[in-house]
């Protein structure tokens, strides 16, 4: 595994812009394909005050992706545009763990460490939205 | 005002809003918020929501191309995203306790002071010799110019740092603004180029971004048949965006910045006043 040993920051560099590329580029397919399909379905109808007034709500998280996939097996344009949302608020932190990954690869104890503090905080934070 | 109709004005909107973003280092959300709530009258959660997704929509757009072509700090970034997100979470604790339109008119007049720095401010091509910490902490780097590739020096990390922090406050207090003080805190504070400093600090967005990320899914913030046109609006936005900067001047984008800045400000003044 030599090449392990001779991984450089710019090859981190392109590992990540890589990841938000493919991220952003499936984050658009699925809001392109949902949206194609919401908009054959109700482009011609009156937008009205669908979001005059917030509705409150309170799902679980994985209620929330298990509707969403039940959703898009019945074909819901609004389900297939949910998945793509999902796809693109992930691609941050998959940048994150990939990050750590080529700090990994390269040795680099002190980025290794900053690396983690963030994942933690962010978990910390999300947790806070899953509890 | 059939769907079809509805979508296609918040699409150019959000191609707007990606291109700002992706030029100035700030968040699409001060263009995308006031868009759908004074224009088109949609609730105030939804807007937020929505301006969530473009953030991302933005960092992760543009910072594809800036990484790439070695403009962002990656480093630098990673180490300053711990300040912005312990701020994120900060913020949300503390909006509780202080009053969050004071909050907005203060920091609305120092955006002001900075955006008026920002147009007398030149480009000195200043090659400042690193502090000892950013050193240790390997920040300094390079970055190409139409010159080449230039070496470039950081200081006053401490200061850069808890000015981060304050950033990452804001953005949890006050949803906007957080773009703003994270160029600042690298461009005025630790003397980072112009450009590396708006570029990182769009890399950095996506990810402070991502705290509320998931609490907006489940209270129903994010409505997909509005985010859908933002989505593909702003990703086309920030991909021409990060195009133009690569090549733009620094005069140019400062200006860009100063603008966007000021109108930033106002937007913040006008909302502390009237809440």
């Amino acid at each position: 595994m030599a090449f392990l040993s001779k991984i450089k920051d710019s090859d981190i560099e392109l590992a990540i812009s890589k990841v938000l590329r493919y991220g952003v580029y499936i984050a658009m397919t699925f809001a392109g394909i949902g949206g194609f399909v919401y908009l054959y379905r109700h482009g011609n109808e009156m937008v009205g005050d669908q979001y005059a007034q917030y509705v409150e709500k309170d799902d679980k998280f994985f209620d929330y992706v298990h509707h969403m996939f039940v959703g898009i097996f019945q074909g819901k344009g609004r389900d297939v545009i949910t998945l793509g949302i999902i796809v693109l608020l992930a691609t941050p932190t998959v940048r994150i763990l990939f990050s750590l990954l080529g700090y990994t690869l390269e040795k680099d104890k002190m980025y290794i460490v900053i690396t983690l503090i963030v994942l933690a905080i962010i978990t910390v934070s999300v947790m806070g939205g899953l509890g | 005002m059939t769907v079809l109709l509805f979508s296609l004005i918040v699409l150019v909107g959000a191609i707007a809003a990606g291109l700002i973003g992706s030029l100035t280092g700030l968040g699409g959300g001060a263009v995308i918020i006031p868009l759908l709530t004074v224009l088109l009258g949609v609730d105030i959660h939804y807007a937020i929501g929505t301006a969530l997704v473009s953030v991302i929509a933005t960092s992760s757009g543009s910072a594809a191309a800036y990484v790439k072509e070695g403009i962002s700090n990656i480093r630098l970034g990673m180490f300053l995203e711990i300040a912005t997100t312990v701020g994120a979470v900060l913020g949300t604790v503390v909006a509780a306790y202080v009053p969050t339109n004071v909050v907005a008119v203060i920091f609305g007049i120092v955006l002001i002071f900075n955006g008026i720095n920002s147009f007398l401010e030149k480009e000195t091509g200043k090659a400042v010799e690193s502090s000892k910490l950013a050193t240790w902490l390997k920040l300094p780097g390079t970055y190409p110019t139409s010159n080449g590739i230039v070496r470039y020096g950081i200081v006053n990390v401490v200061g850069g740092f808890i000015m981060m922090i304050v950033a990452g406050i804001l953005s949890g207090l006050l949803g906007i603004g957080s773009g703003a003080f994270k160029v600042i805190a690298m461009d005025n504070i630790m003397k980072v180029p112009f450009k590396v400093s708006t570029t990182t600090s769009n890399f950095m967005m996506g990810v402070t971004a991502t705290a509320s990320a998931v609490v907006y899914l489940q209270r129903g913030y994010i409505a997909p048949g509005l985010c859908m046109p933002v989505v593909i609006g702003v990703l086309i936005g920030a991909i021409l965006g990060s195009k133009i900067l690569v090549k733009s001047k620094v005069k140019n984008l400062r200006v860009i910045f100063a603008i966007v800045i000021m109108l930033l400000a106002a937007n913040m003044i006008y909302k502390g006043l009237h809440h």
